[in-house]
């Protein structure tokens, strides 16, 4: 009898979605795991870099009173010159639990400015004598928030603008492309210098203001892909389908279209997150970016090009820099390796 | 084909319109001006300048006034330097940003070609995983990062090569590797990856048993279809690097466009802004399209229409 004739059991009745499989491939790879993990210390200390450096304590008795959390809350009553000065003015009860890293990142140690690294400042200070790992942990958390929101703005333009062009074609296929076209064409650098050259903003504002801009400028990518995806997939059966159901064009598009044609847009945002966190650097080295009040790993790298000697003001910041960098585009290329090699992202 | 060029350049010219316009909208609907200093300076003095200048106008003559100009080639006085023309800056510091620009550019195709051959020559052997692992550092690393540390080895430590400087042909080998081992590193995978596509055609297989020599088909034979992919990346590639000289100009303190647009910016300096920006802006489109051009002669597939 010839076995091969008929149709063979199938080892599992019900197939692997494809959301699975591109996660089996994803973490099939030690690379994509690692990069994952350091993604995930990253946002880590982002988020908690109140409590691995702040120059108040993370629980303080003093006076019989106790304060939870001070290094978030900063109460005004707390808030002196520098750290010392709280530490040495606590009585015999008195009793603190600082975070790791005992420096603000907007505390000013005087007695020691651009010391090298050493005991009492594990990565030296700046020019202003503040912590450079106090910096470098805060500037972590700066970074992310201008990666992250700028992303989100690049892939919500980018998506919608995509789509609407691929869906309706016509005379909004040919603007919106013709609009891809002039912002794709702006030198973008020069034109985020001459925005933040213009508005000028202090403290998280000017977070904001960043990654507005990065995202305002950078969603042509996004925007083409998006639209040559959809132009794959909108002259399909199912969707002709939806359509004669009656289903509105945003039904239609939302939940037809897009989940089949989104996966390469998600392998450009992780890239783009590499890029918005390199442009905000860029842009702080020059001076443009982040105000000096707030800590960012450019503003730091542009302190140490004016003081040469100062090693260790080159080249901590610069590691962190090159190293979420380097595992935001592994990431990506992990992804897209998973989704499809030959994608072109 | 002398239609399509045709085309496509009158075609830059709405493009560039849009861009002039919009750019002058962002520059000029901003708060302050560029005669607002600490010292205050009488307020007769500031109109006087207003006038001299054409601000004190309405916007739409202005924006006007700027594109007549702008198409007999004048891009307008600078508000920062009274003595000088955008058109006089933008000669005197194109040159140094030129120049670091195409080395930048050299390094980038010598090490990335060269790299990406290797890897896909000798693919999955210790070759190709050091030149790709290369590679995948040199994309991460951003030229403020790797300028200062080359700066501190180079210069600072070893005293081979001037730390900063402008003037000598050494001064040129720093901010040159500096601004092109991004590209560099591009170069070198596309490479790889346009070889790998062509190594198992039939063309190069039929190229091998006429009996021609590895190098022969290497130069000849693959690497016409192997560097397309790198052609579509050089336009755009070289409009950044064009762009991101900004930064590598600052950092060895090279008298070229860089420094002279920080300074603009920084001083509301209107017409020096907006002249870099449209002189760059209409580089970026001009390196596309002869890039598309080019396309056109390495992949006789392409057709224009």
């Amino acid at each position: 009898m010839n076995a091969h004739l008929f149709p063979q059991p199938v080892a599992r009745n019900r197939s692997e979605s494809y959301w699975a499989i591109v996660r089996r491939q994803f973490w099939k790879r030690r690379l994509n795991r690692a990069a994952c993990a350091v993604i995930a210390l990253l946002f880590a200390v982002g988020l908690l870099a109140d409590f691995v450096a702040s120059d108040l304590p993370i629980l303080l008795s003093l006076e019989g009173e106790t304060y939870v959390f001070p290094n978030l809350l900063r109460p005004p009553e707390l808030r002196r010159w520098d750290n010392t000065l709280l530490l040495e003015e606590m009585g015999e009860n008195d009793w603190a639990v600082m975070p790791p890293v005992p420096w603000g990142y907007n505390s000013h140690d005087l007695s020691s400015v651009l010391s090298p690294p050493g005991p009492g400042h594990v990565l030296g200070t700046d020019s202003e004598g503040r912590d450079v790992l106090s910096r470098v942990v805060h500037g972590t958390r700066v970074s992310l928030a201008v990666g992250v929101l700028s992303v989100v703005v690049v892939v919500l333009i980018g998506v919608v603008l995509g789509s609407v062009a691929a869906y309706f074609g016509g005379a909004f296929d040919l603007l919106l492309m013709r609009l891809v076209e002039v912002v794709h064409a702006l030198p973008t650098i020069l034109l985020l210098v001459t925005i933040l050259s213009v508005v000028m903003l202090s403290g998280w504002a000017s977070v904001v203001g960043m990654m507005l801009v990065i995202g305002l400028v950078g969603w042509t990518g996004v925007a083409r892909l998006t639209r040559g995806e959809i132009l794959k997939v909108k002259t399909m059966e199912y969707v002709e389908a939806a359509r004669a159901l009656g289903y509105s064009h945003l039904r239609i598009v939302a939940r037809h279209i897009l989940p089949n044609s989104i996966s390469p847009v998600l392998v450009s945002a992780t890239f783009a997150m590499a890029a918005a966190i390199l442009i905000e650097s860029a842009l702080s080295f020059l001076g443009f970016g982040i105000s000096p009040d707030m800590a960012s790993w450019g503003g730091l790298l542009s302190d140490g090009r004016k003081h040469a000697d100062a090693w260790w003001l080159a080249v901590f910041p610069g590691a962190a820099i090159f190293v979420t960098v380097t595992v935001y585009n592994m990431a990506g290329e992990g992804l897209r390796d998973a989704i499809d090699p030959r994608l072109k992202v | 084909m002398t239609r399509f060029i045709v085309g496509r350049v009158l075609g830059l010219i709405p493009t560039l319109l849009v861009i002039v316009t919009l750019s002058f909208f962002v520059i000029r609907l901003a708060p302050g001006s560029p005669f607002t200093t600490e010292r205050g300076v009488p307020k007769e003095v500031v109109e006087e300048l207003q006038a001299h200048y054409g601000f004190d106008r309405p916007f739409q003559e202005q924006l006007f006034n700027y594109l007549a100009n702008l198409a007999s080639g004048n891009l307008g006085l600078s508000t920062k330097y009274p003595q000088r023309t955008v058109n006089e800056i933008i000669a005197a510091g194109f040159p140094p940003t030129l120049l670091i620009g195409s080395f930048a550019l050299l390094w980038a195709l010598l090490f990335g070609v060269s790299a990406g051959i290797i890897g896909a020559m000798r693919q999955n052997t210790v070759f190709d995983y050091g030149a790709m692992s290369l590679a995948m550092v040199g994309i991460s690393l951003p030229t403020f990062v790797l300028g200062p540390l080359l700066a501190l080895v180079f210069g600072l430590t070893l005293y081979v090569l001037p730390p900063a400087g402008w003037g000598a042909a050494r001064h040129v080998v720093l901010p040159a590797v500096t601004l092109g081992t991004v590209y560099a590193a591009y170069v070198a995978r596309l490479t790889r990856g346009g070889m790998l596509e062509v190594v198992r055609a039939d063309f190069v297989r039929t190229a091998r048993a006429k009996g021609l020599s590895e190098q022969l088909i290497i130069w000849r034979h693959m690497l016409r279809g192997g560097l397309l992919p790198v052609v579509t990346f050089l336009g755009p590639a070289i409009a950044n690097i064009l762009v991101g000289s900004v930064v590598v100009e600052k950092i060895f303190a090279v008298p070229g466009i860089g420094p002279y647009f920080v300074d603009a910016a920084f001083n509301r300096d209107y017409f020096l802004v907006m002249g870099i920006v449209v002189v760059y802006s209409a580089f970026l489109l001009v390196m596309n399209l002869i890039v598309d051009v080019l396309y056109g002669f390495l992949d006789p597939r392409v057709r224009y229409t």
